[in-house]
């Protein structure tokens, strides 16, 4: 039937245009992803491989495996990454859950205090929990005066500190995915889980929990993988013993004149990264995570 | 009347040929206050007086300077450079070979310029301490640095390895004529840091930049540091509790050098001519008490002499430091520095 064929070709037609549509609106932010991302990636990959004096050479490479310093330092960036997501959770998952049962426009206002944090620059965050933290401090100060310890305690240029700066710069970061999916989770599952015989104890590990883990996992991979970057917070909070890969880039630059030194480092701790995402997408579906059409 | 002198000058100026192209200049330096002091003092003033242009430019660091030599595209003349790392970029080939006929430094303290780039002023990493925690008694050695049992209280030290062998080397006996000698010797090295080690535990800060250590003296958030002396009197005038020794104290300079194809050569070799006279470095030591590199600046009468006694290369001061040997850090900082990064992270 010559009608409906024509119908099918005009309906093909405009797939097409609307196809094509899509692909003008998305290709300035595809060109900037390459022009500011892949491009500067790939030369800092090149570089890794070069010499001092140009030629090809894995002498960056060699020296990662050569000096202990270097393994430690990754160790040392993973278990703070690890620490800070863990904590992160901790606080962060309780919130999103007040948060999601709270009435709409309360929880809106919650949100705004959860979102505060980010309107303010990250540096002057991490220098105001060095005036808040060091030893003759705000913290240490009153609680000397009221009589809760007598020497200052060391809660910063330490381990402690820099988690506690970590901490408190990435939880939004976990809270805002979970929230989504939490919001999302129609309350009837739990109400039917009661009318079933759940506890309201039973009810939220069988039901909500398994239903809210999309966010949990697509936050918790957000926190991690950022925190693997930090450089600035370790920096003025680590007191110089807990250093990063970001530190440490920092410094062999500084040594060594030379970015092939850092770019190496750079260059590892990418695909470790990348190995771990890919870990963590076999473990979940990671479009379901952060595409959200999933749940 | 003013236009009518105006003209004349216009008109004098135009009469004279070397005025026909002014002559740019491209100097790059740190920045931040030590560049608004470079440039008050120095830049501008020489500027004016080989009547030329000037372009001031800030970088962070040699690297920054290799990224342009290799890519053939030199846009510094004159570049400010820390001394060692201005010897280790002289060596590979990144900066030009001074002309000392046309740059005097027949009066200058000895050992303050080399190859590639000349001293513009002296500093010390020196001992210093919190003067709330030990009055007047505070440290005077390397060796009290370390005496954790007549010094109780929390150190800070270089996260780097620049500096911070020598002194470890001081407290452990060797005395300061012998401390490059023995670094050099097999086993130096680990000796200096095995000596670290020791007192690593109380080390609170390993500190990176001089802004961080000025702060940590500043908060009283540690009792010792050893640092740059220009810092600590920053702080000192901002009512700090701050005090530093030049006993046992590195001496070490920032210098002037030129970059490799730079595009006005023998310009900037002029300009280096002009800012190394006793005149320049007098002003300069008014914005920041680090020293001058050329001796005859303290014979001008310009510098007061109570202020010349806190300067670092005053002949009182200047005897009771250690010149820090640029070469041993050339032959072995690299070597040095992976020692150094592993003791930081056991």
């Amino acid at each position: 039937m010559p009608a409906e064929r024509a119908n099918a070709d005009g309906l093909r037609r405009d797939a097409l245009r609307e196809r094509l549509a899509l692909f003008g609106l998305g290709s300035p932010a595809l060109l900037l992803v390459l022009v500011v991302m892949v491009l500067p990636v790939g030369w800092l990959f090149s570089l890794s491989f070069l010499s001092d004096e140009g030629a090809l050479s894995l002498e960056h490479y060699r020296r990662m495996l050569e000096q202990p310093s270097y393994a430690r330092i990754f160790v040392t960036t993973f278990q703070v990454s690890a620490l800070t997501t863990g904590i992160c959770i901790a606080l962060g998952y309780p919130l999103a859950y007040v948060l999601s049962q709270l009435p709409r426009r309360a929880a809106n206002l919650c949100m705004i205090g959860v979102l505060l944090p980010f309107w303010t620059s990250l540096l002057v965050r991490t220098y105001a929990w060095l005036v808040l933290l060091q030893r003759q401090g705000v913290i240490n100060g009153w609680g000397i005066e009221l009589g809760l310890w007598s020497e200052p305690l060391p809660l910063v240029h330490n381990l402690a500190g820099t988690l506690i700066g970590m901490v408190h710069i990435m939880l939004p970061f976990l809270i805002l995915p979970l929230y989504g999916t939490m919001r999302a989770i129609d309350r009837d599952y739990v109400k039917a889980a009661a009318n079933l015989g759940a506890g309201p104890v039973r009810a939220f590990w069988q039901v909500f929990f398994p239903l809210s883990l999309p966010g949990l996992f697509g936050g918790a991979l957000i926190v991690f993988i950022l925190c693997l970057g930090f450089y600035v917070t370790p920096a003025v909070l680590g007191g110089g013993r807990v250093i990063m890969v970001s530190n440490r880039i920092a410094t062999d630059i500084e040594l060594f004149f030379n970015w092939g030194a850092a770019s190496a480092l750079g260059v590892v701790l990418l695909v470790l990264t990348l190995g771990l995402l890919y870990a963590a997408a076999r473990l979940v579906r990671l479009d379901g995570v952060l595409g959200g059409h999933g749940t | 009347m003013l236009r009518k002198s105006l003209a004349a000058a216009a008109l004098g100026a135009a009469l004279m040929p070397a005025a026909v192209t002014a002559q740019e200049l491209t100097v790059v330096s740190f920045g931040g206050s030590y560049q608004a002091a470079q440039s008050k003092a120095l830049f501008q003033p020489a500027a004016a007086a080989l009547g030329i242009k000037l372009k001031e430019e800030t970088y962070t660091g040699i690297a920054d300077l290799r990224l342009k030599v290799k890519a053939g595209a030199v846009t510094w003349d004159v570049v400010a450079s820390g001394s060692g790392s201005a010897a280790r970029a002289g060596a590979e080939g990144i900066l030009e070979k001074l002309d000392y006929k046309v740059i005097d430094t027949s009066s200058f303290l000895p050992g303050l310029w080399q190859d590639h780039c000349v001293g513009g002023d002296v500093f010390s990493t020196v001992l210093a301490w919190n003067t709330k925690t030990y009055g007047d008694k505070g440290p005077q050695s390397w060796a009290d640095f370390w005496d954790v049992k007549k010094f109780p209280g929390k150190r800070s030290y270089r996260n780097a390895v620049a500096g911070s062998l020598e002194p470890a080397l001081m407290a452990d006996g060797v005395p300061p004529e012998k401390v490059y000698e023995v670094l050099s010797a097999p086993g130096g090295i680990e000796r200096a840091i095995k000596k670290i080690k020791e007192l690593k535990p109380h080390v609170a800060v390993w500190w990176s930049s001089g802004a961080q250590h000025a702060q940590l003296m500043k908060d009283g958030e540690v009792d010792m540091v050893n640092g740059w002396n220009g810092r600590f009197d920053v702080v000192a005038k901002d009512g700090g509790k701050v005090a530093y020794t030049f006993n046992q104290a590195l001496l070490d300079y920032d210098c002037y050098a030129i970059a490799k194809g730079a595009p006005n050569r023998d310009l900037a070799m002029k300009f280096l001519a002009e800012i190394s006279k006793p005149q320049y470095q007098a002003e300069f030591t008014k914005y920041i008490t680090y020293g001058p590199t050329n001796r005859k600046a303290y014979d001008l009468g310009t510098i007061d002499a109570a202020y010349a006694k806190r300067l670092p290369s005053h002949p009182d001061n200047a005897a009771r430091q250690l010149p820090v040997n640029l070469q041993w850090y050339i032959q072995n900082e690299a070597k040095a520095a992976a020692a150094y990064q592993n003791m930081l992270t056991e």
